[in-house]
């Protein structure tokens, strides 16, 4: 063993070297950080550890798109589309339902069938088509819906960005997660409630006529906003929706908190036809199935420019014109997870964090010390090492740190002079069976290494699975032990080894100080 | 210098005390299922639904009249819990029907009531967590996969590594281990969440790890000693590691106690778990798993020969 060739202690060396610079950045503050990194090359990473929201406090929310209710919205708009196409053709259907599983429809006549395939192909090309004798299905099949679940979501974290952009959280992270859900992290966020409330929003905007027949089909009563009793006659097709909407700012008229907005050059056009039309007549701001406002058109609005005012208070002006300017939700999204640390629980955590690791720390180094004398000191430098080593790579991959995470680095040290513990206990042993100082050495390192790989393996074994099931902060757990445990055996092993032939090579022992 | 010196030479016959051992295991292990099947665990919302709230009051409040104010707001069983300091608390609320408004509400309305408690100064709001019964279900249900391909890795690994029988010891003193740390969790009604979880896990691997360090040496020493009994086999190999089972204990235990001490309260369930893992993990490799290797049959000393140094066995 007193043959380390070269290039592995070269490589020693400069992991050491490499480890201790790599975690400087973690314990400047961000402007030393930024002095720091505007001296280095850029290919130096000099990134710090960032710190999970259960550490800096934030905001943690699931959030779950409703996508059975996007599906049955294209069929009724399916539904829809046929029953005026075939009323074009003039021909009578028995019947044309929607259910969960897609559009079922019976014919009085076998030879309609050929319109009706036709009429269900123009409404909505995705529907596969099933017949059996009078009737006939459509239905989305696996694949179509697929197509319809991720461009919804796709569309749902498009919105929900913005969203949070607009509200002004830093450095927000929003993921899709799973089939149906979005992850959305807001780091340093003291009021969720407030971005909760932007997310929980549709914020479908439409513009109807009011009826004053509240008996036909075409006419639906939708609630007044703040009194839900009462409520109002309205055309079901709108005269306009939110999506021709360019900007919406909240403003004042008449010392009263509005919004105004600007449609684009096509609803622009529309509005101005529309409100020509009907002067006079009253109609429907409705925003999430609530009717907002109800005026009368005075007169005709035409250049694209108007104002919604509708007994706002000053938050709720500013918060609709977020959601406006952000667009409509294709779905409605439900908060199914949420976890709110305030900064002060987060920072006393990282005090915590600290002192405990490194009363570990000292508490490790003097047991092991005291039971290994000069080779305990070699331990333990190994050890602070091995933390660098941790501090380093989690800075590197860019890893976050949790409170779970702290955890597994603390536990790691516990864990990684269990190395150290076996490999000086067979040296011991081998002297006590009568070999010499080397041959023990290379003995306790030879077989103390099956005992090692075993052991850390099967701790390896329950992190790997943590990590891979886990969620959230078990993760960052899971992350800093199987990394904790990888370091340990280049510190605990290479490293001491080295350590020890140099001191062999300089002092020559004719004893072991264990 | 050193501890332990007393263990270097020595020759308990921990196979000899097996039986008390086995004592010992018995009431823990029947204990611990009739915990779990009669009282259950105090499970967290992370498992169950609901609503959580770490709340730091400006004063040290008068609990009984908390109590009664809170469950007078009829949100369901809510309970309370002195967290660390007398004015640290978790307080517990049940899932509300009526979906993510409900639930908005009902924090809400407990805010409102905490206030009313002490008028003129600040309660401190540091932590909130809402977890919906589906996403309960669904911790609930990757939590036990995840313990039960922890179990299985385990055991594959040590089946690898070893003859079978080591595996099925090995892995009866790793079931014994966390049956251990849950029952004394249902016994003294510790908050059993995520955290918790995590931590029984790592008590499996944990647990395994040391009682690989005593196979390890039955094995070597099975193949030095061809002669030797099975029994003392085991008898030597538990002597021989029996510093280095302890030491290595000790120094996880150290970093652990650190953690429980200086952590924060946060983390102090599993410290808890952890520790009494370790622990119990500890005797039942110096105790359990060796000796449980006594009931198994091993094909005799023929084959002993056929394997060299640390290489695999093959059955």
């Amino acid at each position: 063993m007193i043959h380390i060739p070269l290039w592995k202690r070269i490589l020693v060396v400069c992991v050491v070297t490499f480890s201790f610079l790599l975690c400087v950045p973690s314990f400047l503050n961000t402007e030393q950080r930024e002095n720091l990194n505007s001296i280095l090359p850029s290919w130096i990473p000099a990134e710090a550890v960032s710190l999970g929201l259960d550490l800096q406090g934030g905001s943690y929310m699931l959030l779950e798109a409703d996508i059975p209710s996007v599906i049955k919205q294209k069929l009724e708009d399916a539904q829809v589309a046929i029953r005026t196409e075939l009323r074009n053709e003039k021909i009578d259907l028995k019947s044309l339902l929607v259910d969960p599983e897609g559009l079922s429809i019976e014919v009085n006549h076998l030879d309609h069938k050929e319109f009706v395939r036709k009429a269900i192909r123009a409404a909505d090309e995705n529907l596969t088509i099933a017949e059996d004798g009078q009737k006939i299905t459509a239905q989305y099949d696996e694949k179509a819906r697929k197509v319809i679940s991720d461009q919804t979501m796709s569309q749902s974290i498009e919105i929900v960005s913005r969203r949070v952009n607009e509200s002004g959280t830093k450095e927000p992270i929003i993921q899709r997660q799973g089939e149906n859900r979005i992850l959305v992290q807001l780091p340093g966020i003291n009021d969720p409630e407030h971005v909760k409330k932007l997310l929980g929003k549709t914020a479908k905007l439409t513009f109807h006529l009011v009826s004053a027949d509240s008996e036909s089909i075409s006419v639906r009563s939708v609630p007044m906003r703040g009194s839900p009793s009462e409520s109002i006659p309205l055309h079901r097709r709108p005269l306009l929706t939110g999506d021709m909407l360019v900007n919406a700012q909240p403003s004042f008229q008449e010392g009263a908190p509005v919004v105004s907005f600007k449609l684009n050059a096509a609803g622009a056009r529309r509005f101005c036809s529309v409100t020509t039309e009907n002067v006079g007549k009253p109609f429907a701001v409705v925003l999430d199935n609530e009717v907002i406002t109800a005026p009368r058109i005075n007169e005709p609005i035409c250049g694209g420019n108007a104002v919604i005012s509708g007994n706002f208070t000053v938050q709720e002006s500013s918060d609709t014109a977020v959601l406006l300017r952000a667009g409509a939700l294709p779905t409605s999204l439900t908060v199914v997870e949420e976890r709110s640390v305030g900064p002060s629980l987060g920072s006393d955590s990282v005090k915590a964090g600290r002192t405990a690791s490194i009363v570990a720390f000292f508490l490790i180094c003097g047991f092991i010390c005291m039971n290994y004398g000069l080779f305990g000191v070699f331990a333990s430098v190994a050890l602070l090492v091995n933390m660098a080593m941790i501090m380093a790579l989690l800075a590197m991959i860019q890893a976050t740190l949790t409170l779970p995470g702290i955890a597994g680095v603390i536990l790691t040290m516990g864990m990684a002079v269990d190395a150290n513990v076996l490999i000086f206990e067979r040296i011991r042993e081998e002297v006590r069976g009568g070999r010499s100082i080397m041959a023990a050495m290379d003995i306790g390192y030879d077989k103390a290494m099956a005992s090692i790989t075993d052991s850390n393996l099967t701790t390896l074994i329950s992190g790997i699975i943590l990590y891979v099931v886990g969620t959230g902060p078990i993760k960052g757990f899971a992350v800093t032990m199987a990394i904790g445990i990888v370091t340990s055996l280049f510190s605990a092993i290479m490293l001491t080894r080295l350590m020890l032939i140099i001191w062999m090579r300089v002092t020559k022992p004719k004893t072991l100080p264990l | 210098m050193r501890l332990f010196k007393y263990f270097d030479d020595s020759h308990y016959d921990f196979v000899r005390q097996r039986y008390i051992a086995f004592l010992i295991t018995a009431i823990m292990i029947f204990g611990s299922l009739g915990l779990l099947a009669f009282k259950g665990l105090n499970l967290g919302i992370d498992f169950t639904g609901g609503i959580m709230m770490e709340v730091k009051t400006p004063d040290v409040p008068d609990l009984v009249k908390m109590r009664a104010d809170l469950n007078a707001l009829n949100l369901g069983d809510i309970s309370i819990q002195e967290f660390g300091t007398p004015q640290n608390f978790l307080i517990r609320v049940p899932e509300q029907k009526g979906g993510a408004e409900a639930q908005k509400n009902a924090i809400e309305t407990i805010k409102t009531s905490l206030n009313a408690l002490f008028p003129d100064k600040l309660v401190e709001y540091q932590r909130s967590e809402y977890v919906g019964p589906q996403v309960g279900d669904e911790l609930k249900r990757s939590g036990i996969i995840a313990f039960v391909l922890t179990v299985l890795g385990i055991m594959g690994y040590i089946w690898y590594r070893f003859e079978w029988q080591y595996g099925l010891a090995a892995i009866l003193s790793l079931m014994h281990d966390t049956l251990a740390v849950v029952g004394l969790f249902s016994l003294l009604w510790m908050h059993f969440d995520l955290g918790t979880l995590a931590a029984v896990l790592l008590v499996a691997g944990y647990s395994t790890n040391d009682t690989v360090i005593v196979f390890d040496r039955i094995r070597e020493n099975r193949r030095k000693f061809k002669k030797m009994p099975l029994r003392d086999v085991i008898n030597l190999s538990v002597n021989q590691t029996l510093t280095r089972t302890i030491n290595t204990s000790l120094t996880t235990l150290l970093s652990l106690i650190a953690l429980w001490l200086f952590g924060g309260e946060v983390i102090r369930d599993f410290a808890n778990a952890m520790i009494f893992g370790i622990v119990i993990g500890t005797y039942s490799s110096i105790y359990v798993a060796s000796s449980a290797l006594l009931y198994l049959p091993f094909d005799h000393d023929d084959k002993r020969d056929d394997h060299k140094g640390q290489e695999p066995v093959k059955e």
